[in-house]
């Protein structure tokens, strides 16, 4: 135990100045979770459409809760889009190409702004395409 | 002649890695180019079926494209985030029961996710 605490450990999060691709990984991270969170709650909302639970289904989507689930909704959008975005660039990190730091800084800044984009237009697509 | 280059580390605990290690990089990856292409279509015809209005979600799950894809996706899905989740357990969980206890919880919640879903929507397509 004693042993294990002595070694050196890295990264030294507290150190370092805080750069785009660093937050991009965080990122990548934590909206998988999210993602993970997001897709349990779709498999419960099939399960209640399969089974009929219309009160069930009702208390999500409509009065108190509607906007309770649609903000979480939009969490949701925003995690996949950021994760959806991102992972395109791992595969790019595993064919060997785009490791140059400035490009990876701006990239990371790139994705940050197009995971808000797709969130804000698959969101108006659904609130003024849709039918409700 | 015959000194050990071993460390005394490697002498208690000579079994090394597991060599299971590149079977889930691979899958890792080509889940993540399943869910590329099948991710966003899911997400936009969703999106512009009038869901989450009841009515319009059972139309949109009820019709052939829309229960395919449904079922493509979250299958590519859970099997993608079964085997991300467990990355993070593995880096973050040091404590051997706690670590276990949540890599079999993983696989069954994501197994069982996947069945669930199935489930539902050939009960709403069929």
């Amino acid at each position: 135990m004693a042993n294990a605490h002595s070694r050196p450990i890295a990264p030294h999060l507290s150190v370092w100045r805080w750069h785009a691709t660093m937050l991009s990984s965080i990122l990548h991270r934590a909206t998988g979770i999210g993602n993970y969170l997001g897709a349990v709650a779709l498999v419960i909302w099939l399960v209640l459409l399969a089974t009929n639970s219309e009160p069930l289904v009702g208390f999500l989507f409509e009065g108190p809760m509607e906007w309770v689930t649609r903000i979480g909704l939009i969490a949701l959008t925003w995690s996949a889009s950021y994760h959806w975005f991102n992972g395109l660039r791992h595969l790019a990190w595993d064919a060997g190409t785009g490791f140059d730091p400035q490009g990876s800084n701006l990239r990371s800044l790139i994705i940050i702004v197009l995971s808000v984009i797709a969130t804000a237009a698959i969101w108006f697509a659904a609130l003024t395409g849709g039918a409700s | 002649m015959s000194q050990s280059f071993r460390t005394p580390a490697k002498r208690i605990n000579p079994h090394g890695a597991a060599h299971a290690g590149t079977g889930h990089f691979i899958a890792q990856r080509v889940s993540a180019i399943a869910l590329a292409i099948v991710l966003p279509v899911f997400v936009v015809t969703l999106a512009l079926s009038g869901a989450p209005d009841s009515f319009a979600a059972r139309s949109y799950f009820a019709s052939p494209f829309g229960a395919i894809v449904s079922l493509l996706t979250l299958t590519a899905a859970l099997y993608h985030m079964r085997l991300g989740l467990q990355v993070v357990v593995e880096d973050y969980i040091h404590t051997v029961a706690t670590r276990t206890a949540l890599l079999v919880l993983n696989s069954l919640l994501a197994a069982g996710l996947w069945l669930a879903a199935a489930y539902a929507l050939l009960t709403l397509a069929l």
